[in-house]
């Protein structure tokens, strides 16, 4: 379970988060939508452990273990994925050897035996045919020369790989296609279950037609204003935010 | 107090040439080439921070630290040098293989195609016409010295595959060596030739060759260097390639190894349509300083040159990219290119950079770059939050970085040998 409470932070000498209240209890997907600006990939990467960013009150557990002293690989190896808002390349790196080289890192620090490149191929094949994704992207540098649907897709992909505990899409669906979408959104289901839980930051109800959230949260200036049922999301997609920022207000 | 006041304004020879008065009958060759360059290194001396002419090319390396070892010839080698040998990389081609500067025919190779005539520099001593003693002081003090090397030749048309020239350095209790050994490298029109040069070696020494290439009409001449020599050795390397008609020079330089190395490449385009290429990484530690200096000449119309040049600095270690691309007015549609990168890994490291552009054609493309940085924090946190710990996320793009240049390097065989190189360099020294 994802408890985070009155968690604030600031970057460089501006604070972005105010305040936030949030609990993901496992097993459940839970929406977070908001202005841009608002604070949410903020709050993804003060989750995924990004040092730019100085957490200056509040605390952010996952099953009782406090985040926020973890290094970002630790954070990882314990189960939590960010996929990025915008990827990022990595020349001279190819895609096969960063996610087994990110497998067997997060495997080796949960004191788990390292896969070999055999299994480790079958799998990530396997992976990517589920996400309709060509074979040879994995040969291809990480990102680099990816279309905008091919980065996040390429996300979904280490997702898929790296089976997370808690899963935190950040954008994902946007730059995808119609078919794409639902691709990712297959693929986000298929890990559905009492042991995984996601936090899904999208500025679209249409990939919550897919994904359907079990509660919806607007980040506004940093704090969660509101919180609801999936209808939220749908309420939201007819007025806009300026109610619920003008309530809250 | 007088002889300190003297040699602060004479030339520092650094023993040399009581070295060359003493040996001077055994030196095989041209006894008044010799002669010449002897007067020309006596007047000039060693260059680089010291008295000398030509200072600008030295700007940023001193060697001062050689003038003030005292080198001795190297003892005829008996060691049977296995465990330089087994050092080599493995990569199954025919060597050539010359230890402390002279050649070891038990050690190397023979059968090469019918085409490809090799000999040494102590058998048929011929001093070549690139070089030029005259402003170069290291090449000076070469053809003082020049006692050996290797001089291979390709004929017309003949494809002649792949090689290796190996340069070993043993150790030799306690003595500082120096060595001066002279190649010669001709392919007739429309040759191949291929070749993995590595030098490496175990002590105090000094390694200071003078290589000659000429690449006539449509040749193609691929010239890979190694350089891992002994952290405690000299490398002051100079090469000349005078590349012809529609010909093709095409080289890739590793430095690993020195504690001081200095990689001096003069290339001439001289034919229309003729290429280049001098591409190169540095990958430096400690106290480590490399310098790679080039002087490419596009004298005739619609040639080519590319230059890419990574560095890779940890510690203190400091890296030297100088480069000057000269264009002749009778060269019109020049292409030169020219890029240095460096990756600073601590804030003790240090690059130079100096790029120079002499251009007396109107209708040419000419164009430099350098990058510094650091290891970018977005890759090292996408790296970490995918769950790979810090330093092995430094690692990973560090190869990275270097991969793109190793990616030059088409003969995968090579490509490999020089990844492999840079891994054990990984092992011994995790950044
Ligand atoms: N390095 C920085 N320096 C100053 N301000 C920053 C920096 N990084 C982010 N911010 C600011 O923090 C605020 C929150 O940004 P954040 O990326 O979290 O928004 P978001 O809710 O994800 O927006 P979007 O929907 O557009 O993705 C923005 O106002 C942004 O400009
Ligand atoms: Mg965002």
């Amino acid at each position: 379970m994802l408890e985070i409470k009155g968690l604030t932070a600031d970057i460089g000498d501006k604070t972005i988060l105010h305040g936030i209240d949030l609990v993901v209890p496992n097993g459940e997907v839970h929406a977070v939508m908001g202005p841009n600006g608002s604070g949410k990939s903020t709050l993804a990467y003060v989750l995924a452990g990004r040092e730019d960013y100085a957490v200056t009150g509040g605390t952010a557990t996952f099953d009782g273990q406090d985040l926020l002293t973890m290094d970002p690989e630790a954070r990882a190896a314990m189960g939590i994925f960010l996929a990025f808002q915008y990827p990022v390349e990595l020349p001279g790196v190819n895609n096969a050897n960063f996610l087994r080289t990110a497998l067997n890192a997060q495997r080796r620090l949960r004191g788990e035996d390292e896969l070999d490149a055999i299994k480790f191929l079958k799998l990530a094949r396997a992976e990517m045919k589920n996400l309709a994704m060509p074979d040879d992207m994995l040969k291809r540098n990480v990102n680099v020369g990816f279309s905008g649907g091919e980065k996040k897709r390429n996300e979904v992909l280490q997702m898929a790989v790296l089976r997370p505990k808690l899963a935190i899409l950040d954008e994902t669906d946007s730059g995808l296609d119609i078919d794409a979408l639902k691709i990712v959104a297959e693929g986000v289901n298929a890990l559905r279950g009492p042991g995984f839980s996601a936090l899904v930051i999208t500025h679209y109800q249409r990939l919550l037609d897919h994904i359907v959230p079990d509660r919806v949260h607007v980040l506004a200036g940093g704090r969660i204003l509101r919180s609801g049922g999936p209808e939220l999301a749908l309420e939201l997609e007819a007025n806009g935010y300026a109610g619920v920022v003008a309530e809250a207000a | 107090m007088s002889a300190s006041v003297a040699s602060s304004r004479a030339p520092a020879t650094g023993g040399f040439l009581a070295r060359f008065e003493g040996f001077r009958a055994q030196l095989p060759g041209d006894p008044d080439r010799r002669a010449q360059a002897a007067d020309l290194f006596r007047a000039n001396g060693l260059p680089g921070g010291l008295p000398g002419r030509r200072a600008e090319a030295w700007k940023y390396t001193s060697l001062r630290p050689v003038a003030e070892a005292s080198f001795r010839e190297p003892l005829t080698a008996i060691a049977d040098c296995a465990g330089l040998l087994a050092r080599l990389p493995n990569v199954g081609l025919p060597r050539l293989v010359f230890v402390d500067g002279r050649y070891r025919g038990d050690l190397s190779a023979d059968g090469f195609p019918a085409g490809v005539s090799i000999s040494t520099f102590a058998r048929s001593p011929d001093f070549g016409a690139l070089a030029r003693p005259e402003r170069e002081n290291m090449v000076a003090l070469n053809t003082m010295l020049a006692e050996d090397g290797v001089r291979i030749s390709v004929a017309d048309g003949v494809d002649g595959g792949t090689l290796m020239l190996v340069n070993l350095a043993t150790e030799q209790s306690g003595r500082a060596t120096a060595f001066h050994p002279r190649h010669s490298i001709r392919l007739a029109s429309g040759a191949r030739l291929s070749i993995l040069e590595v030098s490496l070696g175990d002590g105090v020494y000094l390694h200071n060759p003078v290589t000659e290439l000429v690449v006539a009409a449509g040749a193609h001449l691929s010239h890979v260097r190694l350089q891992d020599e002994a952290r405690t050795a000299f490398h002051l390397s100079t090469l000349y390639a005078d590349i012809a008609e529609g010909a093709t020079y095409d080289s890739f330089a590793l430095n690993l190894g020195a504690r001081l190395a200095r990689t001096e490449i003069h290339a001439r385009l001289g034919g229309t349509g003729a290429t280049v290429h001098l591409n190169g990484a540095q990958l430096l530690t400690g106290s480590q300083h490399a310098d790679i200096t080039t002087v490419v000449r596009h004298d005739a119309p619609g040639c080519a040159s590319r230059q890419t040049i990574k560095n890779v600095l940890s510690g203190r270690s400091r890296g030297v990219f100088q480069g000057k691309i000269e264009v002749d007015r009778i060269a019109q549609k020049t292409d030169g290119y020219q890029m240095n990168q460096a990756l600073l890994l601590s804030p003790d490291a240090e690059i130079d950079c100096k790029p120079e552009l002499e251009i007396f054609a109107d209708d040419v493309k000419c164009s430099h770059g350098a990058t510094v940085g650091e290891l970018d924090r977005d890759q090292l946190f996408y790296l970490r939050a995918r769950g790979v710990p810090l330093a092995q996320a430094r690692a990973l793009l560090v190869r990275a970085f270097l991969t793109e240049a190793l990616d030059a390097v088409t003969d995968e065989t090579i490509r490999d040998a020089l990844e492999a190189a840079v891994s054990r360099w990984w092992e011994s020294e995790p950044l």
